[in-house]
């Protein structure tokens, strides 16, 4: 036996267990399709890293939502991060940002038209970067909740030198999934909520939407065991009519959350309505700087004037991408005409084929969803 | 395809087999009596009476040139003799070391190097009988390249390309070792455990597994560049077979699987420079895996996938805990940046 198998989390025989288990509950469910949604890259590069859905019952469709943060961010979210640093102020931003299309420039692109940009891996890179020039310095910040968290705690770290500002593209998931679930054609029977996200936030956070939107939620963690076993604790709940909230990840998350972390999150942040990208308009969808911090918000310190970069020609397979509907469970990568032809991880036309955590590129990374159950 | 080349086109997948096809294949090749350069295997086998004369070639560049476990010039050597290896040929009868230096290059580092590959010549039992110095000028070259170019002589050349449906694919031992080692050397990524390039003149272990399979021993590969993963599409694709992989069964060290979580690269596409793949009849299978586990270079070989008829050319790969396709690489396996 290899250590592989030797990993509590990595035990075929369980899985195989979890299998027929679930194999089980769908036929007495019966229906076809039964579609559940998980809104976490994480999640789906486990789904397709292990193959999981060449295991799963062929009327159980365990799609992505919302879940990754570069993908969900807004067209002219991207060209406020271009068109500041097309004026000359250096744009500190995470790699995966670099190449997410604008309306009609990317900040890789800035950078080849000589705009300031540079790479970080944490907004605590970005102030040291601040301190040791005297350019203006903006920290181009994406992500959910969990990134959130640490946008702020570098923020009450103090000391934050007077060149330094914030761009803030943080969004918060939670109102997406209810968007999401109530769209009009939504098959969305239950939500596996993101791991990570709800050991900051907390299962508890989850009620009120399960209640109100009668859609059972299954926090999930992110080897392949805890995913079989919260798509089978998912599927009970669906069978039974019980719209009820479970975590099937308690080693990481509790009822209340990291309660230290969510003072610090929402001591510096505040929801407002946003828009994400491809989805819709989502009331207190995303994260602003508070006014306490205004003298720290990039959008109040700068004259930020995307409409210049209207006059470049926006991308022409734009029109076609249908990465908004991907996210919002309506189709999968497959479906989209340009996906791995016009469309590929070296040349991404939508954002869901730039990032990692994006489902285009994860399919094409892991070879989508073929027919292999029968295959050896 | 671009005007220019680029960097991807010379990592050992997909981009790299593209530019080898439309440039070199188109622009060189002839048929030959024996294997060719059309066939795109690890080296040539030229009929010559009744045997075959085996030749290869290969440069070398590889940053930082000294890591864990070996050197840039140990690499030539082994690179060399495993690809002459790989088509049959065990006893190699010679080989050549062209050099090109950076000026500014230090001589106690040539030596070293020369000390390396000497080392692991007298491993493979093989000579250098000829070579050539070039010296540019400083930022003309990065350090120092080699190319060693290696004959010898074989009865039945192996190709890549004899599987079939129901035939044995054994790896000699653990993977992705030496591109993992490599790539937290360049990344400066300072992890726990002994991660160490497995970079060895494999021509001894293979003649082991030669000597037990015989002619049930059918293809060969050695995993470089584009990792297992690229070996087995190459060797797939060749045969038009599928290859069902178990990922369970994958010798992998544990210091590699901690490299490839934390930077999200998978030990499948890494680079390995002392180990085999091996496709034999079934028949043969249990044969070839005892005598290359009695030998010391491969005692952690394992049979780890089976050819079938089904999705010829692709690579399936069972996690254990489902099957997925395993998508062939484009370029360089690049670490995650977020």
């Amino acid at each position: 036996m290899n250590d592989l198998q030797q990993l509590r989390f990595r035990d075929p025989a369980r899985a195989e267990a979890l299998g027929e288990a679930i194999h089980e509950v769908c036929s007495e469910i019966g229906r076809d399709p039964i579609t559940l949604m998980h809104v976490c890259g994480s999640h789906e590069q486990a789904i397709a890293r292990f193959g999981l859905r060449t295991g799963l019952p062929k009327n159980l469709d365990v799609i992505m939502g919302p879940g990754c943060p570069v993908c969900i961010t807004d067209l002219p979210e991207v060209d406020e991060g271009v068109a500041l640093a097309l004026q000359g102020v250096k744009v500190c931003t995470y790699g995966d940002m670099l190449r997410v299309p604008g309306t009609s420039l990317s900040l890789n692109d800035a950078m080849a038209r000589g705009g300031n940009v540079a790479v970080v891996y944490s907004p605590s890179q970005a102030i040291e970067i601040a301190r040791k020039t005297e350019e203006q310095v903006v920290f181009f910040a994406t992500g959910f909740e969990t990134t959130a968290v640490t946008t702020a705690a570098a923020l009450l770290a103090g000391d934050v030198p007077e060149n330094f500002s914030i761009l803030s593209a943080h969004k918060y998931i939670p109102p997406a999934m209810e968007i999401v679930a109530t769209m009009p054609g939504s098959r969305i029977e239950g939500f596996l909520a993101a791991g990570h996200a709800a050991a900051i936030t907390g299962s508890g956070l989850f009620e009120p939407l399960a209640r109100k939107h009668r859609m059972p939620i299954v926090v999930a963690g992110f080897e392949p065991l805890d995913i079989l076993a919260a798509v089978l604790e998912l599927l009970v709940l669906v069978r039974d009519g019980r719209n009820e909230v479970a975590n099937l990840y308690p080693r990481c998350v509790s009822a209340q959350g990291n309660l230290p972390a969510q003072k610090i999150l929402w001591q510096v942040f505040e929801l407002e309505q946003g828009w994400w990208r491809g989805i819709a308009d989502i009331p207190d969808g995303n994260l602003r700087l508070r006014d306490t911090y205004a003298h720290l918000d990039a959008r109040k310190r700068f004259d930020i004037d995307i409409k210049k970069l209207w006059s470049h020609a926006p991308h022409e397979l734009a029109a076609q991408c249908v990465c908004g509907d991907i996210m919002a469970g309506k189709c999968q990568p497959t479906d989209c005409g340009l996906y791995g032809t016009k469309c590929t991880p070296d040349a991404p036309v939508g954002a869901c084929m730039v990032s990692s955590e994006g489902a285009c590129r994860i399919w094409q990374q892991y070879g989508g969803r073929p027919d292999l159950s029968e295959v050896g | 395809m671009g005007e220019t080349i680029v960097r991807k086109e010379g990592a050992g997948g997909k981009a790299m087999r593209r530019l080898i096809e439309s440039v070199f294949v188109e622009g060189l090749a002839k048929p030959v009596d024996g294997i060719g350069l059309a066939a795109l295997d690890d080296g040539a086998a030229l009929r010559v009476g009744d045997r075959h004369l085996v030749v290869t070639t290969d440069s070398h560049v590889v940053k930082p040139i000294f890591f864990a476990g070996g050197d840039i010039g140990r690499l030539s050597i082994s690179g060399t003799v495993n690809d002459l290896a790989m088509m049959g040929c065990t006893e190699p009868l010679a080989l050549t070391c062209a050099v090109i230096l950076e000026e500014g290059f230090k001589r106690s580092d040539l030596e070293r190097i020369l000390r390396s590959m000497r080392e692991a010549a007298d491993e493979a039992g093989v000579t250098v009988v000829t070579g050539d110095t070039k010296v540019m000028g400083r930022g003309e070259l990065d350090g120092i390249a080699l190319n060693t170019t290696g004959v010898g002589f074989v009865q039945r050349p192996v190709p890549d390309n004899g599987l079939r449906p129901g035939d044995r694919i054994i790896i000699t031992g653990t993977v992705g070792d030496h591109g993992f080692t490599i790539l937290t050397a360049r990344h400066g990524l300072a992890l726990e455990g002994d991660l160490r390039s497995d970079v060895a003149p494999i021509n001894g272990l293979v003649a082991a597994a030669l000597a037990a399979g015989g002619e049930d021993v059918v293809a060969m590969k050695d995993p470089t560049r584009g990792g297992l993963s690229s070996a087995l599409h190459e060797m797939g694709g060749k045969s038009r077979v599928g290859i069902l992989l178990r990922e369970p069964d994958l010798p992998v060290r544990a210091e590699v699987r901690a490299a490839s979580e934390l930077l999200g690269i998978d030990p499948l596409v890494a680079a390995n420079e002392g180990k085999a793949v091996i496709g034999v009849r079934p028949q043969a299978a249990d044969r070839v895996l005892a005598a290359l586990r009695a030998h010391p270079l491969g005692r952690e070989a394992a049979i780890v996938a089976t050819c079938i008829e089904e999705r010829p050319g692709n690579v399936i790969l069972d996690t254990g805990f489902g099957k997925r396709l395993l998508a062939e690489i484009e370029g360089d396996p690049m670490p995650r940046i977020c």
